[in-house]
């Protein structure tokens, strides 16, 4: 049993302002799969919802003209995966995706919903981290605010979004940051399914024409820091470096400022600086091979 | 058909069309919902409960506290009952207590409308405690304080050392056991004590059965009938605990245990029957269910054993032969005794099962109280932990003496026409050499280590192992406690025959080979046999429960003997009504025949109706038995474990595993192999991934979910190859022994050892979990620092 004091029927967006608007203490529910969650410990008590999930305006995937990828944000991750076009353009996108719980969740749980909930860990985030994908924000007066993802987690948990007062519609991934990049992502986790990242990393990487100079490196990491985070210390470092393996070995914990790793039960500090040299270099790799280049090391 | 046949499950098609009734299910729909208070510190007493505020919220119709339930103290071990006073359960927690042993400790109940007031019930009442420094780590150095139960001061519940040597004196407190437990070093009085004994120390999590349907219960009156759905393994015994707490008589207590989904012994203890029941009393006979959710289930049932383990062993000078072997073993009880130390004293005897020394065996054994869940009953009763210890010390002096880890083994093995030291049955068959050569052979053990061991040469980041452990398992109980159960059937006038048994089946298949056995001795096919499978107290034959290994070993001692009444009967019945000599006639194919004439003569339809309705003397055909047992034996079996090691990441990819058993006659050899699948699955789980964590300062758990706690997912199960060496047992109803449990046994040294083998490092501790190895490879310099 569910501790709800109300349910709000909407079947547009405007619906959804208006009954936010009117109702200060509603709270959205897109897939549920973390909202449910917090009503069962206790963190959400005698609350007032209002489903978007069945919202069809919020949800789909759309490439527009300049080839941009437009996914709405109450689009399923099975959607995601499914997709023809991410999986042909930006596969990378579809594998993060697939990580993510079990296929129950996959095929309820949404894209806004990992972006909005916060966490560190949270599968879709790193690889839009490195793909600088925009947000389209919309507040009860119907104005649209954009930001870059990377402006939208403020700490564990927290966002930038004013809860309660503002809506997710859209999330744009621009063509010049996905064509002629490799990906990849990588997630840590103890398990191979039903896992929360013990770390993640994406990177999307540009070679030059002869495959041997790196042009542009994005590398981004979770659960390293208290909010998932871009690394543009260590990008800076290898931009413009040949593809060596003394290039690939720059990715240690020392070069990488921006990651501040933490002792938990869950996992040591150290073994996390372990994960962030090896996750790190090992999805570097990835992505080079995916952008057409080739390097091997042991 | 009968044994040895493939048969599908009894329940098979009810389970997977998802008609099954759990308990769950039948919760009525105006039950009542009660939920615990659990304590938030691990030691201490409750001063004061403050329950006005709960009183107030809509929905909540009483509160019980630790500080008003009746003074009475139960046992929860679900043991049959002992005649011996001195074996009996320790009693020592009441329905709720005041003396706060474990974080979570039960101390109210709120009874409420339903689970959202029963929330905001608990939400509202305030506690007010006398604290103690909680006693979390026992192996380290601590204070003891204020003890956990006053009649134990030291926090000791038990201990049990013995010495074995040829001899065969027993028990005895000599002084090497004194020597030993004092200093951990016994040079002096070994046998040739010139022979340096090499020491080891292994440490197995508190680990939990994680089954799938958590535990649960409700409980009605009906007149002064006090009635209980329980998800139990042992309905017999809650229906005994019951009548023990409350003080009420046995016969006026209906317990029924519909289908479980899964109890690996957790449902071996009785839970909150007692509490429901008691509550349901204190509101005028309604309906109480309390079901636990999974955090609770974690806290407030039952874990496996965490231990430390010490092993010492030398070998006769320049030989593989074992010398003297010394095992000394600490065991963490956790707050409450439930089974007390017999779970220890499992262990620790089982560690001279596999292999006997030539020399002096020393065994110590100690269980001690701890702030921490109760620890008690689960798959394979303490034997995973010393399994580890003896296995990995196995390869870990191989290692060191430069002995192949298979010829070791070979050399020290327990042979048939050895006697059973502690409870002295003799060893009637032992298949273990089969199941090695077996197991060999399916993973290529030869050649893939002789490829390994050039792969790792080169691969840094890759390396790959084979692995082996062995173990060995008693069936049932006897002669620690007693073996009983009971069986009846009834026969139908189309010739369709109802069974009811004792044993309980939890999922584990003892209803479908059961329907075998009865099959085979009375020639009707399985699905004209319709098991019961729901337990009734008032209506089944008894049973003390599923556990141990001992259902398909005892109760189907129980079947065999009471289908051979039947058949006697049935016979005698033809007899009669065909005039025909007793002696001459069978049954054969659900038909009485003339066994010298080879030739029907009538069909067992047509005797069963006569039977029944024939004017002048009717007689409903059925019959009804009971079985002693008076024996145990030994299942025996060896796992194999094939791995590929990321060093740098400390993953164990396991490629493939092995488990080759010897548990005498297979009745049903799918069945066997989906039950060792299971258990290989779960003892995998314990490998690489479970553990039970708690905060050191305060006891409060941790990964009490399925989020944090890691039981390996299907995406996580290697593939897993099964092969049986049926020996004859002979004291088993088909030559049967066990199964059920021993599967989980040997999975974790074997990729332990496996490990080893890839690598080099030995891991002392489970689970080999990825920070575990990356800290280990370090230290072993197996992973750049660069
Ligand atoms: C069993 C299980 C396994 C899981 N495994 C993973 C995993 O492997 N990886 C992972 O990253 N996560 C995992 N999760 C977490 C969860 O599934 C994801 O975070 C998911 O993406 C949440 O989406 P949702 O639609 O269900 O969000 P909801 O629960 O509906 O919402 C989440 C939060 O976002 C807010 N929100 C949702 N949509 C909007 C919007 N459009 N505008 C503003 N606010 C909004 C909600 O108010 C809420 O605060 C798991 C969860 C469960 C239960």
């Amino acid at each position: 049993m569910y501790d709800i004091k109300k349910v709000h029927q909407a079947s547009s967006m405007n619906d959804v302002l208006k009954i936010m608007k009117e109702n200060k203490e509603v709270k959205i529910l897109a897939g549920g799969t973390d909202v449910l969650i917090k009503m069962r410990e206790r963190k959400y008590k005698d609350v007032e919802i209002v489903s978007i999930g069945d919202i069809s305006e919020l949800s789909g995937i759309h490439i527009d003209e300049s080839e941009n990828i437009i996914i709405k944000s109450a689009t399923k991750f099975i959607d995601i995966i499914n997709n023809e076009y991410i999986a042909k353009h930006l596969p990378t996108l579809g594998k993060a995706c697939n990580q993510i719980g079990s296929p129950q969740i996959r095929n309820i749980a949404t894209i806004g919903g990992n972006l909005c909930n916060g966490a560190v860990s949270a599968d879709v985030v790193p690889i839009l981290l490195v793909l600088d994908a925009q947000l389209h924000i919309v507040g009860l007066d119907g104005k649209m605010r954009i930001i870059n993802v990377n402006d939208l987690h403020t700490g564990p948990g927290q966002t930038s979004l004013i809860e309660g007062q503002e809506l997710l519609v859209e999330i744009h991934i621009k063509k010049e940051n996905y064509v002629n990049f490799g990906f990849d992502y990588y997630k840590y986790g103890k398990r191979n399914a039903m896992e929360i990242a013990t770390l993640g990393c994406a990177v999307g990487i540009k070679l030059n024409k002869q495959k041997d100079i790196i042009e542009d490196i994005k590398i981004a990491y979770s659960v390293a820091a208290p909010t998932p985070r871009r690394c543009s210390s260590i990008e800076k470092l290898m931009i413009g470096k040949k593809l060596t393996k003394e290039t690939i070995n720059l990715i240690k914990p020392e070069n990488i400022a921006e990651l501040i790793p933490r002792d938990s039960w869950r996992a040591s500090k150290n073994f996390r600086l372990q994960l962030i040299k090896e996750t790190g270099r090992r999805t570097a790799l990835e992505a080079i091979k995916a952008n057409g280049g080739e390097l091997c090391i042991d | 058909m009968g044994i040895g046949k493939n048969i599908n499950r009894v329940d098979a098609l009810s389970k997977v069309k998802g008609t099954t009734k759990y308990t769950e299910d039948l919760i009525p729909q105006n039950a009542l919902i009660a939920k615990i208070l659990h304590s938030k510190i691990a030691n201490g007493i409750v001063k004061d409960v403050d329950v006005s505020e709960a009183l107030k919220i809509e929905g909540v119709l009483k509160i019980v506290t630790c500080l008003e339930v009746p003074d009475v103290d139960f046992s929860t071990a679900g043991h049959p009952y002992s005649l011996d006073p001195s074996h009996a359960d320790i009693k020592d927690r009441k329905l709720l207590n005041k003396r706060v042993r474990h974080y979570g400790d039960d101390v109210a109940v709120v009874v409420a409308v339903d689970s959202i007031a029963a929330q905001k019930g608990l939400e509202a009442i305030k506690v007010t405690y006398e604290e103690y420094k909680p006693k979390i780590n026992i192996y380290g150095n601590y204070e003891v304080g204020e003890p956990i139960h006053k009649l134990y001061p030291d926090d000791v519940m038990a201990t049990m050392n013995f010495y074995l040597n040829e001899d065969k004196e027993r028990f005895n407190k000599y002084k090497i056991v004194e020597e030993l437990l004092k200093t951990n070093n016994f040079k002096g009085n070994m046998p040739d004590s010139n022979l340096p004994m090499k020491k080891y120390e292994y440490i197995l999590p508190i680990v939990q059965h994680a089954h799938i349907e958590n535990i649960v219960c409700f409980a009605y009156m009906d007149g002064n009938r006090h009635i209980i759905y329980s998800a139990t393994q042992v309905p017999q015994v809650v229906r005994r605990i019951v009548s023990e707490a409350l003080e009420i008589s046995i016969g006026e207590v209906q317990v029924i245990k519909p289908y479980i989904g899964g109890g690996f012994g957790n449902k071996q203890d009785i839970i909150y029957e007692p509490l429901a029941m008691y509550l349901s009393k204190l509101m005028g006979g309604a309906c109480i269910s309390m079901v636990s959710t999974r955090e609770e289930t974690f806290v407030n049932s039952r874990t496996r054993h965490g231990m430390k383990i010490t092993t010492m062993v030398n070998t006769e000078e320049g030989k593989m032969r074992m010398r003297n072997r010394a095992i000394n073993l600490v065991s963490n009880q956790g707050a409450y005794s439930t089974h007390g130390h017999a779970i220890a004293a499992n262990a620790i005897t089982n560690g001279f099962h596999l292999y006997s020394g030539s020399g002096l065996q020393v065994g110590t054994s100690t269980s001690i109280y701890s702030n921490l869940p109760s620890a008690a009953a689960m798959r394979a009763y303490g034997t995973p932990q010393i399994c580890f210890a003896v296995e990995s010390q196995m390869d870990d002096y191989a290692k060191e003496k430069g002995f192949d880890p298979i010829e070791f083994r070979l050399e020290n093995l327990v042979k048939v026409g050895a006697i059973e030291p502690f409870d002295t049955f003799p060893i009637h068959t032992n298949g273990l050499d089969d199941c090695i050569k077996k197991g060999k052979e399916l993973i290529d053990w030869d050649e893939k280590k002789i490829q390994y061991e050039e792969f790792n040469k080169n691969s840094k980041v890759f390396k790959k192992g084979i692995g082996i452990a062995l173990f060995a398992y008693k069936t049932g109980i006897y002669p620690i406690t007693v073996e009983t159960s009971a069986c009846r059937m009834v026969l139908n006038q189309d010739g369709s025959l109802q069974v009811q048994v004792g044993a309980i089946e939890i999922g584990q298949g003892s209803d479908t080979v059961f329907c075998q056995m009865t099959s085979e001795i009375l020639s009707i096919p399985e699905d004209k046999i319709n098991m019961v499978s729901c337990h009734d107290t008032d209506i089944s034959p008894f049973d003390p429960g599923a556990y141990a290994s001992r259902q398909t070993y005892i109760c189907g001692g129980a079947v065999k003997k009471t289908a051979e009444i039947l058949k006697e009967k049935i016979l005698n019945k033809a007899a009669i009504m065909l005039d025909f000599d007793y002696d001459d006639m069978d049954l054969i194919d659900e038909y009485i025949i003339s066994k010298s004439r080879s030739e029907k003569l009538e069909s067992l339809e047509k005797v069963v109706l006569y039977s029944m309705y024939s004017k002048h003397s009717t007689e409903h055909l059925t019959a009804e038995a009971t079985y002693t047992g008076l024996n145990n034996a030994f299942a025996y079996g060896a796992c194999f474990a094939d791995v590929c090691v990321d060093v740098p990441l400390g993953k164990i990819d396991i490629k493939k595993m092995y488990s080759i058993h010897d548990s005498g006659k297979i009745i049903n050899p799918r069945l066997a192999e989906a039950q060792v699948h299971g258990a290989v699955a779960m003892g995998v789980g314990y490998a690489i991934g479970e553990e039970m964590l708690f905060d050191q300062v305060t006891g409060k758990p941790l990964n009490n979910n399925f989020l944090d706690y890691k039981i390996p997912t299907s995406m996580d199960i290697p593939e897993i190859e099964v092969a049986f060496i049926e020996t004859y047992e002979p004291s088993g109803p088909f030559g049967n022994k066990a199964l059920g449990e021993p599967p989980i046994i040997a999975p974790a040294p074997a990729i332990r050892n496996a490990v080893l083998f890839a690598t080099g490092v030995s891991i002392n501790s489970l689970p080999l979990n990825p920070e575990k190895l990356v800290s280990a490879f370090k230290e072993a310099n197996l992973i750049d620092e660069e």
